[in-house]
C-alpha cells in the first residue's frame, strides 16, 4: 500500500528568507501524525502548501504514490482560527464545503444535519457562530472539515485559541471521535501533550529553517483517554528536551 | 441580558435611548422660543419656533408638494450612486490597479465646490431631475465606493484561505466572503451618505428647479419668510431623520447575527 502523502526534501524561501529547510516526512492511510514545532517555524507553511495557497518550492510532494499536483483536492483543512462566518448559520456554516463543491444548499444541509448530534451541536443547528462557546465552535469547524468527505485532514493548531479546560475537554473529544472514525490526519501543533496524547508518530521541528529533528513513534495503547501517563509523560519530557535544546552535542 | 417580555420595561428601555436626545432638542427649541418672544425681535428675522410650526400647517399643502420631488430626487440619485458604486467597487476588487487609475479621479470629484458645480449641471442638463440625480450621486458615490471597497478588504484572511483550500473560485469567494464581509462598512457608508443625499438634493434645487424643497426656500427668503425658510428646513431634518432610520431598520433586517454579536460583546 502507498503512502497517503509524502514530503521529500521540501524547501520553501520567502525572498531571502529560508522557511522550511528539506522537509522530509510521510503519513499512512489512517494514520495520525503531527508536525510539533516553536511558534513561528513555518509549520503552517506546509499546510498553504499543501492546500495550494503558495506556489513555487523545492523537493516533491507525493499523494497516495503520485504527484499531489494531479490529485483532486485530496486535503480538508481547518485553519488556526475556527473561520466560521458569523454571518451564517452553524449548520450553514459546516455545510460550506459542500456548498463550493456544487451542491445544493438544502442537500449540504441535509449530509450535515444527521453529524449535529455526534458532534455536540445538536438544537444549534439554526443559531449563529457568535452564541457559541469555543469548544462549540471549534467542534462545528471540525465538522465542517470531516463532512468534506477528503482522503486527509489538515488540523492547524485547532485548539490553539481557547482556554486550558476547554482545550483539554476537546483533545479527549479528538481522540474519542479519531478512534471511531481512524481518519488520515496531519495535525500542527506546538502543544506537546497534545501531539503526545492524539499522534501515532510525530515530526519534531526545528525554529526557521525549519528541519525536521526528529520523528518519534508514539507506542501508546489505544483508546487514550488519559492525557498524563506515566509512559506519555516520559515521551513529553524527552521531546521537550529536544526541543528546548536541539543541538544533541551541547547535552550533558 | 435579561429578556423581558412585558411592555413597561421596553417603553422604559426605549425611553432610555431616546430620552436624551429629546431632552437636548427639546431644551434648545425652548431657549429658541423664550429668547425670540422676550428679545421682540422681528419674526422677519428670527420667528418662534411657534409661528414656524404654525406656519408649517398652514403652508402645509405647498409644503408636501415641494417635499416630494426633493424626496424622488434624493431616492433615485442615491439609488443610482449606489448601483454604480457597487458595480465599480466589484471591479476594482477584481482587477486592483482600477483603484490607483480610478480613486484620484473621484477623490478630485469629492473637492469640487458644489456651489460652483450645481449652477453649471442646471445649466447642462436643464431643470427637470436629470440634473438633481446627478448632483446627488456626485456626493454619496465616492464615500458608498471606499465603504465597500474598505468592506472587502476586511474579509478574514482565514476564511479566504479556507475557502481557497476547498477549492472556491475567486467569485466564490467573494460572493460567500467578500460581500458578506463588506456589510458592516457598507450600512456605515450608508447612514453618512444618506444624510449628504438630502442636502445634495435641496442645493440642487436651490440652483434652479420648477419645485422642491430647495427652490421653496430661495422663494420664501426672497419674499422675506424666514418662518417658511426654517418650516421647509424642519421638513428636510424629518426627512433625513426617516431615511436615516430607514437604513437602521434595512441594516437590522439584512445582519441578524449583528446584534448577537452586540450582545455577546456588551
Amino acid at each position: 500500500m502507498s503512502r497517503r502523502l509524502e514530503l521529500r526534501q521540501v524547501s520553501k524561501r520567502f525572498g531571502d528568507i529560508d522557511v522550511l529547510a528539506g522537509i522530509t516526512l510521510h503519513v499512512e492511510p489512517g494514520e495520525f501524525v503531527s508536525i510539533l514545532g516553536p511558534s513561528g517555524a513555518g509549520k503552517s507553511t506546509i499546510f498553504k502548501l499543501l492546500t495550494g495557497g503558495l506556489e513555487g518550492y523545492g523537493g516533491g510532494v507525493d499523494f497516495d504514490g503520485r504527484p499531489l499536483a494531479d490529485a483532486r483536492r485530496p486535503f480538508a483543512f481547518m485553519p488556526q482560527h475556527d473561520a466560521l462566518m458569523p454571518w451564517r448559520t452553524v449548520i450553514d456554516n459546516t455545510a460550506l464545503g459542500l456548498e463550493v463543491q456544487g451542491m445544493s444548499r438544502k442537500a449540504a444541509r441535509d449530509k450535515v444535519a444527521p453529524l449535529f448530534g455526534e458532534f455536540g451541536l445538536a438544537g444549534f443547528e439554526q443559531r449563529y457562530p457568535a452564541q457559541l462557546s469555543g469548544g462549540m465552535r471549534q467542534r462545528a469547524a471540525l465538522l465542517r472539515t470531516v463532512v468534506q468527505d477528503r482522503a486527509m485532514l489538515l488540523l492547524d493548531e485547532p485548539f490553539g485559541a481557547l482556554d486550558a479546560l476547554t482545550r483539554t475537554g476537546m483533545q479527549r473529544w479528538l481522540a474519542m471521535m479519531w478512534d471511531r472514525h481512524r481518519w488520515t490526519v496531519l495535525l500542527i501543533t506546538h502543544d506537546v501533550r497534545e501531539a503526545v496524547f492524539l499522534s501515532d508518530r510525530i515530526y519534531v521541528l526545528s525554529s526557521r529553517p525549519a528541519r525536521v529533528l526528529r520523528e518519534i513513534a508514539i507506542p501508546l495503547p489505544r483508546p487514550r483517554t488519559d492525557l498524563v501517563s506515566p509512559e506519555a509523560s516520559a515521551i513529553e519530557a524527552d521531546i521537550l528536551d529536544t526541543l528546548l535544546d536541539p543541538q544533541p552535542a551541547q547535552r550533558t | 441580558m435579561s429578556q423581558s417580555f412585558s411592555a413597561a420595561p421596553r417603553i422604559a428601555a426605549l425611553f432610555a435611548k431616546i430620552g436624551p436626545a429629546l431632552l437636548s432638542v427639546g431644551t434648545l427649541v425652548l431657549a429658541w422660543e423664550l429668547y425670540a418672544r422676550i428679545s421682540g425681535i422681528s419674526p422677519t428675522t428670527l420667528p418662534a419656533p411657534s409661528r414656524i410650526l404654525a406656519q408649517a400647517i398652514q403652508q402645509r399643502q405647498a409644503l408636501f408638494d415641494n417635499t416630494v420631488p426633493t424626496t424622488s430626487a434624493t431616492l433615485v440619485g442615491f439609488a443610482c450612486s449606489l448601483a454604480v458604486a457597487f458595480l465599480l467597487s466589484v471591479l476594482i476588487d477584481f482587477f486592483k490597479p482600477l483603484r490607483r487609475a480610478l480613486f484620484p479621479v473621484f477623490i478630485i470629484s469629492q473637492t469640487l465646490p458644489l456651489v460652483a458645480i450645481a449652477p453649471l449641471v442646471i445649466l447642462w442638463f436643464g431643470f427637470g431631475l436629470t440634473p438633481k440625480i446627478m448632483l446627488v450621486a456626485l456626493v454619496t458615490f465616492f464615500p458608498m465606493l471606499v465603504a465597500l471597497v474598505q468592506g472587502y478588504e476586511s474579509t478574514d484572511r482565514d476564511i479566504s484561505a479556507l475557502l481557497s483550500s476547498m477549492g472556491a473560485s475567486r467569485m466564490r469567494i467573494f460572493l460567500l466572503a467578500r460581500l458578506p464581509s463588506s456589510l458592516p462598512y457598507f450600512f456605515a457608508g450608508l447612514r453618512i451618505s444618506i444624510t449628504y443625499a438630502v442636502v445634495g438634493a435641496i442645493f440642487a434645487e436651490y440652483a434652479g428647479a420648477a419645485k422642491g424643497l430647495g427652490i421653496y426656500m430661495l422663494n420664501a427668503k426672497n419674499n422675506f419668510r424666514p418662518d417658511l425658510v426654517l418650516a421647509a428646513v424642519l421638513i428636510s431634518a424629518l426627512l433625513t431623520l426617516a431615511l436615516f432610520a430607514a437604513t437602521v431598520l434595512i441594516q437590522r433586517a439584512a445582519m441578524p447575527w449583528e446584534r448577537l454579536d452586540a450582545a455577546r460583546k456588551s
